[in-house]
């Protein structure tokens, strides 16, 4: 399913002292099966953006079509679009509310109005997809721990079988396993599944080693949208907006100024590594 | 005297089923040794579960040890007497800076803290401007924390923590909810209390670059100590590190991929001016 944002504006609080352009003409074509970063520093735009694109926020101007057809136009059905384009907020884990994981992750395809065998299937399925066993089934939610929690929460949302699926800070506040663990897991479902994922994030070392494209946000506009490396070969200017490319990037930005063969195309310690050696012919 | 010192800390506590039996009982800490010098500047990592917010809360008393004992600035945790001192000794700064505001005005909040110590008036707003000032936020005194960046209300947070003027910070993963300019803010105005007003500081952290500037780094796993050292020392086990599904920074873990690829390079490499010249020396002498 692809998505294409035409001149998207955004202004909240009009007409009151507290009013705010929080997007400024957002154009941007996301193809179908993309795996796609967000990134951008706090009140950057990002999340006000993502939440445009399954209809919670309504644009001030400019329009949203998904697969050709405008979001806004009249007779639209919010209901599909919401189950076609899966959202997970920030700390989704806030929204487990069931007795046990297995009937939180039904929620969502129960509300969808399917036959209870169907349901029970995706659920299984769902849970199976973040890595989650039949163990964990009558489990407590709230016994889980916080890495898992998240996972059920991001299964909650698959069980609904949505084409696109935005995450908004899906690993903030995780430990390095439990931020591996949630990436891996996208990575995978992303290969098997040719799903479309939109991962909002202000860290540029987890997006990287993942996505084909980052666009990054700044004041609520896009200041970059290009491949990983295209995006950190500003660093500089990255930096100016409270973002930072990952180390790797300023270790052979500081080889390049003592005379090394420039890398600018390296974003991962894997690359780096690769780069380094051919440099000393050691490859 | 020692600041912090704990030996063989244990802490447990019983888990219960739904119909409120005793199911199990959990050691969250499990034999912990931790000392600290005034002005020590210690780093805790572990993955979460591993029981190093636990053996923080115990910094200043919210939890008391089940078996061996801690003593804060000579203090045991574990007299209610000395609750009170303890707690003015030891302040606490937790992740998530929303839940730990609660004037309406920034200066208001920063002076929540020493008014229930019952500092006079005076003297009170003097402290309010000082550690405003020390975590950089003095323009901000009459704004709504609401209106301000999660770095902010995290400065805001440890301006509060400040004004009580305690000899030691414990900081449980200040910066998690922050991004990169917020993480720099915060981490750069706890270095500054740490080594201008000599404030003693434990840091919780998950970032790897955090605890590369710190003393003395210790690394928790299943309530115990598995490693401990200079961030060099530890930072240098990358095996061990990534055996506990620990990050080590990312120039920590190039210079021990080139090492394994078979260039000699020296173990612990933290910054990227060292491996640099460490990469120099051996494409010279090529």
């Amino acid at each position: 399913m692809s998505i294409q944002i035409e001149h998207l504006q955004y202004v909240y609080g009009a007409g009151t002292v507290f009013e705010k352009q929080a997007l400024r003409d957002i154009s941007l074509t996301i193809p179908d099966g993309q795996f796609v970063g967000i990134i951008g520093h706090t009140g950057s735009g990002k999340s006000t953006l993502v939440q445009h694109l399954n209809g919670l926020l309504r644009a001030s101007s400019g329009d949203i079509l998904v697969d050709g057809e405008s979001i806004y136009q009249e007779g639209y059905s919010m209901k599909k679009l919401r189950s076609s384009v899966g959202l997970v907020f920030q700390y989704p884990e806030y929204q487990l509310f069931e007795t046990d994981v297995f009937t939180d992750v039904c929620f969502g395809p129960k509300n969808l109005g399917l036959p209870k065998e169907e349901i029970e299937a995706r659920a299984r399925q769902a849970m199976n997809a973040v890595g989650l066993d039949e163990s964990y089934d009558k489990v407590s939610p709230f016994e889980l721990s916080g890495g898992q929690k998240r996972r059920a929460a991001i299964a909650g949302i698959l069980a609904m079988k949505p084409k696109v699926l935005i995450l908004d800070e899906p690993t903030a506040g995780l430990d390095p396993k439990g931020r591996d663990d949630i990436l891996d897991m996208l990575a995978d479902l992303h290969r098997e599944s040719g799903i479309t994922i939109l991962l909002v994030s202000h860290s540029m070392e987890d997006v990287a080693k993942y996505v084909d494209r980052i666009i990054v946000m700044s004041k609520g506009s896009v200041l970059y949208d290009d491949r990983p490396a295209g995006v950190f070969a500003h660093w500089q200017e990255l930096e100016k907006v409270g973002l930072a490319a990952p180390q790797v990037t300023y270790i052979m930005h500081e080889l390049e100024t003592r005379g090394w063969p420039a890398a600018r195309d390296v974003t991962t310690v894997e690359e780096a590594k690769d780069a380094i050696l051919n440099a000393l012919h050691r490859k | 005297m020692k600041i912090i010192k704990g030996k063989d800390l244990v802490y447990e506590y019983i888990k219960f089923t739904d119909e409120g039996e005793a199911e199990a009982k959990v050691r969250a800490v499990d034999g912990v040794e931790i000392e600290a010098e005034p002005g020590d500047f210690i780093a805790i990592l572990g993955h979460n579960g591993s029981g190093k917010s636990t053996l923080a809360k115990h910094l200043n008393a919210i939890l008391t040890p089940t078996e061996g004992t801690l003593y804060v600035d000579g203090k045991d945790t574990r007299d209610e007497n000395s609750l009170w001192q303890i707690r003015q000794t030891a302040g606490m700064v937790f992740q998530n800076p929303d839940n730990q505001i609660i004037g309406t005005v920034v200066d208001e909040d920063v002076a929540f803290g020493p008014e229930n110590m019952g500092v006079p008036v005076e003297e009170l707003w003097k402290r309010v401007e000082k550690s405003l000032r020390a975590v950089g936020m003095w323009e901000y005194r009459s704004h709504s924390p609401n209106k301000l960046s999660g770095g902010q209300k995290q400065r805001i947070a440890i301006a509060g923590i400040v004004a009580m003027q305690p000899k030691c910070i414990v900081l449980d993963e200040p910066t998690a909810m922050l991004d990169p300019v917020g993480r720099r803010e915060v981490i750069r105005t706890v270095m500054e209390l740490n080594r201008t007003q000599h404030v003693t500081v434990i840091l919780i952290t998950h970032y790897m670059e955090e605890a590369i500037l710190a003393d003395r780094v210790m690394v928790m796993d299943s309530g115990k100590v598995i490693l401990q050292g200079t961030p060099r020392e530890v930072f240098s086990k990358v095996e061990f590190m990534r055996e506990h599904r620990l990050d080590v920074p990312q120039v920590t873990q190039l210079a021990w991929e080139l090492k394994r690829a078979g260039l000699d390079l020296p173990d612990g490499i933290l910054t990227t001016e060292e491996l640099a010249d460490a990469l120099d020396a051996i494409r010279g002498g090529e």
